[in-house]
């Protein structure tokens, strides 16, 4: 079995391209050019070299020996909050800035929920001298004020999404509707692997680059490339994509997915789309996603603004009904005390969304042989304000 | 016997189709604005069946959407209001919507409850054309229910040329690129876009929809199709006067 897409952007049954027809000749454009544009030697080129001298990649590959003394296992963390702008985002940014360029676009949208998205995608075209907008729920925008102040310092216009629910899911309409409206000049840059076909197949190889610095990265230090697990936080799923690709169809390493439990899965304050999902069409895909019976989409919640998304990529939808990805739901309350635990033992403030990784080393019973790979997606700078009325610090 | 839609093609008239939100403004609307509309001699109706994340509307849709669900709309509510429809609505009544509600309740289900009901056809902008073909296309058919397909500006020739054969009703020509409730008007780009349209000499008539808000606009859209649209404009009148002043609309387009 493939865990990966195939042509037509399957992932098993999940996956697809669910689009209005007015959309049809953007994701088709995209669809035909971008595994060649992604092939060319100069694509390659310039990709490789921003995201080893902009990017600052390789990003370590960390034997943390408090936490595995702690946990008594061999823990490593990837580390991609040492990425630029804080988190792994930028290496997809970096990759699709590229892709616009070489299609010809001269406009950027994106959507953002807590705004690293938005800054990573107002980074890149600052870079390359490209207008951008930026789609952001009013309400995130009132909650994430540092990072809209970012992406305008960066050049970018954020507009507030006034529909729905005014969160991530209503800012991502509202950039596929700009979209429906500016067929021709413009490229919208997706966040996650999530949307229509090619984006999950296209953000999922961007992000690969994770997977494979793991591989030669753990071969150095331990002589072998692959881990015995792999453990990544999923909201749409677009670090947790890159830390398993190149890993996905070696049986021997574990896959372990982290959701959003919110304030307990079934509380009614929860994104653990998994667990509370049901197969349906989320933003052009056909995924598992949180709806009532009636099929409409409802709201998800987590304390980290980057797990809250109702749906989860296709890639990881199939990952969860084949089995071959283990998924565990981990609450706020959980994250919060992995993310403080990882200041004390390691001297790293983690993004909420990654400090939910962390929290499973409470529920997994590892042997003391096992390497542990874990996703170190972001760092918690942004996140400072939550820690700070969480811990009342 | 032919299913309502394509009779009513045949008729030589324009054809003025009116769509609404159901359960907007009020959730028992439903019956009473079909009814309304036939009374003042609108050929087609679309019954929007409302969804949480409606991707390819405009802010006048959206909210009427939100307001139907807020309401109470459901789709087995919507069934339920329209189970007596056909025995005072003559015209050709479409459901228009959005794929996940339809695929929740289950398509055969959904596509044999519009037959028991008297629904002509469906529009679900976001069920794909090679979807739709591989796994509906037949259930759609054994449930006599047209498939209403979307074409654009940024169409290719070639593939309006699939979906004219793969669709038995009309084609559903969007004016221009943009989601519903633009109001740009109908100038040089969209009368180039209809002749390119008209010279493929397509076997389904098409019917212009987006952009649609006045007599002017109606007349220009309807020069060389078979039939125009109107979604956002007919919301508005109806947030502003109301649902006792259809017939008011009604004349202002033709």
């Amino acid at each position: 079995m493939s865990y990966n897409a195939d042509e037509k952007g399957y992932y098993g049954e999940f996956g697809g391209a669910f689009i209005p027809e007015m959309l049809y000749p953007n994701t088709e454009e995209l669809r035909q050019n971008y595994l060649r544009i992604m092939e060319e030697p100069s694509f390659k080129k310039e990709f490789d070299q921003l995201l080893k001298d902009y990017v600052g990649r390789p990003t370590p590959l960390y034997f943390a020996e408090r936490l595995s003394k702690k946990y008594n296992a061999k823990i490593y963390l990837k580390r991609e909050d040492l990425c630029h702008t804080g988190a792994h985002k930028v290496n997809n940014t970096i990759g699709q800035i590229l892709m616009a360029k070489k299609l010809g676009k001269n406009r950027i949208i994106a959507e953002t929920g807590a705004g690293q998205h938005g800054v990573a995608t107002a980074t890149v075209c600052a870079l390359m001298g490209i207008e951008c907008v930026v789609y952001m729920g009013e309400i995130d925008i009132a909650r994430q004020a540092p990072n809209v102040a970012r992406m305008k310092m960066l050049g970018a216009e954020v507009r507030p999404a006034l529909s729905g629910s005014r969160t991530l899911k209503d800012a991502t309409n509202e950039a596929i509707r700009d979209w429906i409206n500016n067929p021709v000049d413009t490229h919208y840059i997706i966040g996650s692997v999530v949307g229509p076909h090619p984006y999950p197949d296209m953000v999922a190889r961007f992000q690969s680059v994770i997977s494979e610095e793991i591989k030669w990265q753990l071969k150095e230090k331990e002589g072998v490339e692959n881990p015995n697990y792999i453990v990544a936080c999923v909201g749409g799923g677009s670090n947790a994509a890159g830390a398993y690709y190149h890993y996905l169809d070696n049986p021997a390493v574990n896959i372990i997915a982290v959701e959003a439990a919110g304030k307990g899965v079934h509380s009614g304050e929860s994104a653990a789309t998994s667990a509370l999902g049901k197969m349906g069409i989320i933003h052009g895909s056909k995924t598992l996603l949180m709806q009532t019976e009636d099929g409409q989409i409802t709201e998800p919640y987590s304390i980290s603004a980057g797990l809250d998304y109702p749906g989860v990529g296709p890639m990881h939808a199939h990952l969860f009904t084949t089995g071959r990805a283990e998924f565990i739901s981990i609450t706020d309350d959980e994250a919060m005390k992995a993310g403080l635990m990882m200041c004390k033992l390691e001297g790293i403030i983690p993004a909420i969304e990654s400090s939910h990784a962390f929290a499973i080393l409470d529920h997994k019973k590892f042997n003391p042989n096992d390497i542990v790979v874990i996703n170190l997606s972001g760092r918690g700078d942004k996140d400072l304000d939550t820690y700070i009325d969480y811990f009342e610090l | 016997m032919k299913n309502r839609i394509q009779h009513k093609l045949k008729e030589d008239k324009k054809i003025l189709s009116i769509y609404f939100t159901a359960g907007y403004p009020a959730l028992n609307d439903t019956v009473r604005i079909i009814g309304e509309l036939e009374k003042n001699g609108v050929d087609l109706i679309e019954i929007g069946l409302p969804f949480s994340d409606p991707l390819a509307d405009g802010p006048t849709i959206q909210e009427s959407s939100t307001t139907a669900l807020n309401n109470g709309m459901h789709t087995e509510l919507l069934f339920e209001q329209l189970k007596d429809i056909r025995k005072t609505v003559s015209i050709p009544l479409i459901i228009m919507g959005y794929f996940n509600p339809v695929f929740q309740y289950g398509v055969e289900d959904f596509c044999q409850r519009c037959q028991e009901i008297g629904i002509d056809g469906l529009i679900l902008p976001d069920l794909p054309l090679d979807v739709y073909l591989k796994d509906y296309a037949s259930i759609f058919k054994k449930y006599g229910l047209v498939n209403v397909f979307l074409i654009t500006p940024q169409t290719s020739a070639e593939r309006i040329k699939e979906i004219d054969e793969a669709s038995d009703g009309f084609i559903y020509m969007v004016s221009s690129a943009s989601t519903t409730g633009a109001t740009e008007g109908f100038g040089l780009a969209q009368q180039n876009y209809f002749a390119r349209i008209t010279a493929l000499e397509l076997k389904n008539p098409q019917i212009v929809g987006f952009g649609i808000n006045n007599s002017e606009t109606f007349q220009k859209a309807t020069q060389s199709a078979a039939g125009a649209i109107i979604g956002s404009a007919f919301i508005k009148h109806l947030t502003i006067n109301g649902v006792d002043s259809i017939s008011d609309f009604i004349k202002t387009i033709r």
